[in-house]
């Protein structure tokens, strides 16, 4: 029995699964595939239940209801030892009092495997730290302990390696070199990565698939530009980014486009990107799409009219414009420095430009502010 | 500026170093002096003068070596016995007490509220023929109708072991409760099973605690004579009733001197080579 789940290969799938503690519930009902040799992430604020689904698969927490499959193999309630499943945790979780050596060989010598020694120095080549094999992990940086935790379950050759917000400890520039690293070995060793993160950047670097979660569901699914470019939902949009969404009446359908009213100003949309159900609609403008331009200049694509320029920020790379519209919202805009000067001023009058395929389309009834409260540098769960 | 400064960390040590210099420095010194004292011929009882007798060690040991090793023996066992019973208390406590923690701990250090004697006393009212416990045992056969176990070594041991169990159950406590569960539920994810977890990672993991627990219990546990005292009889004689009756009783005052300097050499070498041999330093 444990040897059958232990020597499982093949496609994770998440079958009706759900975790409740009493009255809350963490996940609700999910159903999800990750295929085989994927690097999979699960992205959502804190308590969106994506670690409680990690610790599922992990086989830490049992499910409510539901099961889990690997492969042909039913894993539901199968303990942790007896999974082909390694994590790589928080906070690392190595063992302190052992040697980074016996770390990395803990797994090898449970599994009875014979050449450790061998594979214990190939693992911590390929993470470059074959020099701190006799030190204890307290003496280890923060950047060097995540990777002997990696080290220590990708030596296993898991059939599904576990990353629970593996970088949070590091800082912002360490995780930005880990995350190239972290893809590379994915590559390197061919195994299943599910990553779970509430970093939307560190998810769209890394994954081949990302899954949205929100209060224990899965809001979207797909590779990053699908959800960055035609989000279904307003928590999506807002989560993985920034939107401008703005509301509407769709007032024509012509063939593939819709002509939607924003305003009383007409704007057009490709109709694959709509997700309205009826009439109404929440046409969606990432801040880097707009063009801002002066009055009378001629433009291409989608125009509103009317803007006032709010405020004004420098940020290097771009400048970042808040664009005050006559119905009284205000839309972010994204503009590229190509020519090195703020062209704009504040209270300058101008209008607004995009090209109509990158407009999305939300439902009319969708809370427009989903998503956005979210602190993307908090760190626990 | 910097010239007080420098002086204040001397400063605070001073009314410690004064303490210890007064009722801990001086008391030693006149200790090892009255150990090698001898009688004044001819002079009254608990009249000695100074004369680097040193035979007075040798003398001292051979006369007492059976309660010497009476005393070792004795705080081993009480000790062994304590980590039995706490190490699974601390374990549930740091682990699965949940929200009964605080009440836990509180129920461990209870018996402080009480004095010493009083508890050890009580011991004797347990394991006597009145109690319950030896009409219980009888009932089960474990112990012979005409068995008792009031001033036995039994009795002693078990009084001894009752009164050190919170110094055994805290400290192991503490170090357990500082355990990461993370490295726990890590090792379960590595393959291990619930109980090499526990053998490979929670038992090393919460050795600076088993370290602190068995000194906390084993020297105070060797220099008792409170429970051999109250509970035992003059078969289970410990050196601490030794030399309380050789200074109170005797007035044999050098003697007391020279098993007082010879037990605390001696615990300090087994305290010594414990320590090296568990290799406290090696732990975080």
């Amino acid at each position: 029995m444990a040897k059958d789940s232990i020597s499982a290969r093949g496609d994770l799938r998440l079958t009706r699964i759900t975790k409740s503690y009493g009255d809350f519930t963490a996940v609700d009902d999910l159903t999800l595939t990750i295929p085989k040799g994927s690097f999979f992430a699960l992205l959502g604020p804190s308590g969106c239940g994506k670690t409680t689904t990690l610790r599922m698969v992990a086989g830490l927490e049992e499910p409510t209801g539901g099961s889990i499959h690997l492969g042909d193999t039913d894993i539901t309630t199968t303990r942790p030892y007896q999974r082909p499943i390694n994590t790589v945790f928080q906070n690392y979780a190595l063992f302190p009092h052992l040697t980074i050596f016996e770390n990395i060989a803990f797994g090898l010598r449970r599994r009875g495997i014979k050449d450790v020694k061998e594979q214990v120095e190939k693992v911590l080549n390929l993470v470059e730290l074959p020099h701190l094999a006799e030190r204890k992990p307290m003496q280890l940086s923060g950047g060097q302990q995540q990777r002997i935790a990696l080290a220590r379950a990708i030596v296993n050759r898991p059939a599904l390696l576990l990353l629970d917000e593996p970088l949070g400890a590091l800082d912002l520039k360490l995780r930005r070199q880990m995350q190239i690293e972290l893809k590379w070995i994915q590559r390197e060793v061919g195994l299943t990565f599910v990553h779970v993160t509430h970093d939307q950047e560190e998810a769209m670097t890394m994954a081949d698939t990302i899954a949205v979660m929100n209060e224990g569901k899965i809001e979207q699914m797909g590779s990053p530009a699908d959800l960055y470019d035609d989000p279904e939902t307003a928590f999506v949009a807002n989560f993985l980014g920034q939107s401008n969404l703005i509301k509407g009446k769709i007032d024509a359908n012509d063939g593939d486009n819709l002509v939607v009213d924003l305003y009383g100003q007409k704007i057009s949309m490709s109709k694959k990107r709509s997700h309205a159900v009826d009439n109404s609609l929440y046409a969606g403008i990432r801040p880097e799409k707009f063009r801002i331009s002066r009055l009378g200049t001629p433009v291409r694509g989608n125009t509103l009219s009317g803007g006032r320029i709010e405020d004004v920020s420098y940020i290097g790379v771009s400048t970042q414009y808040v664009v005050a519209m006559p119905w009284g919202q205000e839309l972010m805009v994204f503009e590229q420095n190509d020519d090195g000067v703020a062209p704009f001023n504040k209270g300058d009058e101008v209008n607004i430009s995009w090209e109509p395929n990158f407009t999305f389309g939300l439902r009319g009834d969708e809370d427009v502010d989903a998503g956005t409260e979210v602190n993307p540098e908090e760190l626990e769960e | 500026m910097s010239f007080p400064k420098v002086r204040v960390p001397y400063l605070l040590l001073l009314p410690g170093f004064a303490f210890l210099f007064t009722f801990f420095i001086l008391p030693i010194i006149n200790l090892a002096q009255t150990s090698t004292q001898t009688r004044v011929a001819g002079g009254d009882t608990g009249e000695y003068e100074q004369t680097l007798a040193f035979g007075n060690y040798i003398q001292a040991f051979v006369d007492n070596k059976e309660q010497f090793g009476r005393s070792f023996l004795y705080a081993t066992l009480a000790t062994v016995f304590a980590l039995a019973i706490a190490y699974p208390l601390a374990y549930a406590i740091a682990f699965k007490s949940g929200k009964f923690k605080n009440i836990l701990l509180v129920l461990v250090v209870a018996p402080f509220f009480t004095s010493f004697l009083l508890r050890t006393i009580a011991w004797k009212q347990i394991l006597g023929e009145e109690g319950f416990v030896v009409p219980g045992l009888r009932s089960l056969h474990i112990i012979g109708e005409q068995t008792t176990l009031t001033s036995t070594s039994i009795a002693v041991v078990a009084g001894m072991t009752y009164n050190f169990l919170p110094f055994m159950t805290l400290p192991l406590y503490a170090s357990l409760e500082r355990i990461d569960p993370r490295t726990i539920e890590a090792a379960g994810d590595l393959y291990a099973n619930g109980i090499t977890a526990f053998r490979r990672v929670t038992v090393p993991l919460s050795l600076p605690g088993v370290v602190a627990g068995t000194l906390l219990t084993f020297i105070p546990a060797a220099g008792d004579y409170v429970n051999a005292a109250i509970l035992g009889s003059p078969n289970t004689k410990m050196i601490g009733n030794v030399i309380e009756s050789r200074y109170f009783k005797i007035v044999d005052y050098p003697t007391a001197a020279a098993l007082s300097f010879t037990l605390m050499a001696a615990i300090l070498v087994l305290v010594t080579l414990y320590i090296r041999k568990a290799g406290t330093e090696e732990l975080v």
